[in-house]
């Protein structure tokens, strides 16, 4: 139950940031500070993302067969894949691992 | 149609088609992190902002509480604020458009409207770009979040492997120049360093102060990492991701002056 009360508190944010760009004053945008935060939050907590699903396990580091997801989702996407193609990639190759026995 | 002459709606489409299939990998792993099919679709009517959405249930299946995985969230959704304000100075919405613009504003339709330069088009460009993927989104997290459920256990068919894959390839655009790949790297590591010691979902807070701390002392381009999902120009824009500071590009692109610079 909690978890439907921070998922509600999550959209209500979510569009409060939206329509609040629609009423700041246009000079705000000339501060190219607010605009980079923005920016290298975005990055940063991609990166994280990524790396909690890849090697983080509860309050523990494991490598296991997501690493090889996160490698092929590497490859396809120097490969250009689109995100659909990058996202089965992943998906098919962490099951295959787990089929040869790597868990 | 007359529509369908229009640029701007011709590459709205193809971008939510583009966007909405995407919606079933968010709605398959939503399920399988534990959410129920109403959660699901609750995100996707109502938070609408992959990013955020993808972070929300991210931080919930690596046993992340509610209130880490709503800050994560809400976190990443900081840049539809700038997308707002851009899109405001770009289209002046009034009434009720004004509201209704506020929850389509994401990624791709303030990439396809930032894209034109007559501002006609920048209209229709957002407009069919934002319901369009809207509308598509929601379907396929449906189609996502049904099909999901009926896996039985997720890992043998690797869904945890395709949420790692989904991270990666949301944050791929945005490794642009030395400067976002050293940021990504730094909150990578910052993020394994917290793991031991603090609760999980928290590392990942960890890496956003870190990111912010970035972008507050640094001088690197000031729409870095603001990037789309999807870009709806194709990979190939000249003039843009040269590196160096662009303070003076950065706003005459925001002023939609030069449509072939930005999106």
């Amino acid at each position: 139950m909690s978890l439907w009360i921070w998922l509600l508190i999550a959209c209500a944010l979510a569009y409060a940031w939206k329509i609040m760009g629609y009423f700041v004053p246009a000079r705000f945008l000339e501060d190219p500070r607010t605009s980079r935060i923005a920016g290298t939050m975005t990055i940063g907590l991609l990166a994280s993302l990524t790396v909690v699903n890849a090697v983080v396990s509860g309050q523990a580091l494991a490598a296991d067969a997501r690493l090889g997801a996160l490698a092929a989702a590497a490859i396809a996407l120097v490969l250009r894949a689109p995100f659909l193609v990058v996202v089965i990639a992943g998906a098919g190759t962490a099951a295959l691992l787990r089929v040869a026995g790597w868990s | 149609m007359k529509l369908l002459a229009s640029p701007a709606v011709r590459v709205g489409i193809s971008i939510s088609i583009a966007t909405g299939l995407y919606g079933v990998s968010f709605g398959a792993l939503a399920v399988t992190s534990g959410l129920n099919f109403w959660q699901a679709m609750a995100l996707s009517l109502l938070l609408f902002s992959g990013g955020s959405q993808f972070a929300f249930i991210g931080v919930v299946a690596g046993g992340g509480s509610g209130i880490a995985a709503m800050s994560a969230a809400t976190l990443l959704g900081m840049r539809n604020g700038i997308y707002g304000m851009q899109l405001n100075a770009l289209l002046r919405p009034t009434g009720w458009r004004k509201y209704i613009g506020a929850q389509l504003t994401i990624d791709e339709s303030t990439a396809t409207s930032t894209g034109q330069a007559d501002p006609a088009e920048q209209r229709r460009g957002f407009w069919t770009a934002g319901v369009g993927v809207y509308v598509l989104w929601n379907l396929f997290t449906a189609v996502g979040a049904l099909a999901g459920s009926g896996l039985g256990d997720p890992k043998q068919w690797g869904l945890d492997g395709a949420a790692v894959a989904a991270f990666l390839a949301l944050l791929w655009p945005r490794l642009k120049g030395r400067e976002p790949i050293a940021i990504a790297a730094v909150c990578a590591v910052a993020t394994v360093v917290a793991v031991p010691f603090v609760p999980a979902g928290v590392p990942i807070l960890v890496a956003a102060v870190v990111a912010a701390l970035v972008g507050w002392f640094s001088h690197g381009r000031r729409d870095e990492g603001l990037e789309p999902d999807v870009e709806p120009y194709g990979a190939h824009r000249p003039g843009h991701h040269q590196g160096g500071d662009s303070h003076g590009a950065g706003v005459q692109r925001k002023e939609g002056t030069d449509p072939g610079a930005d999106a």
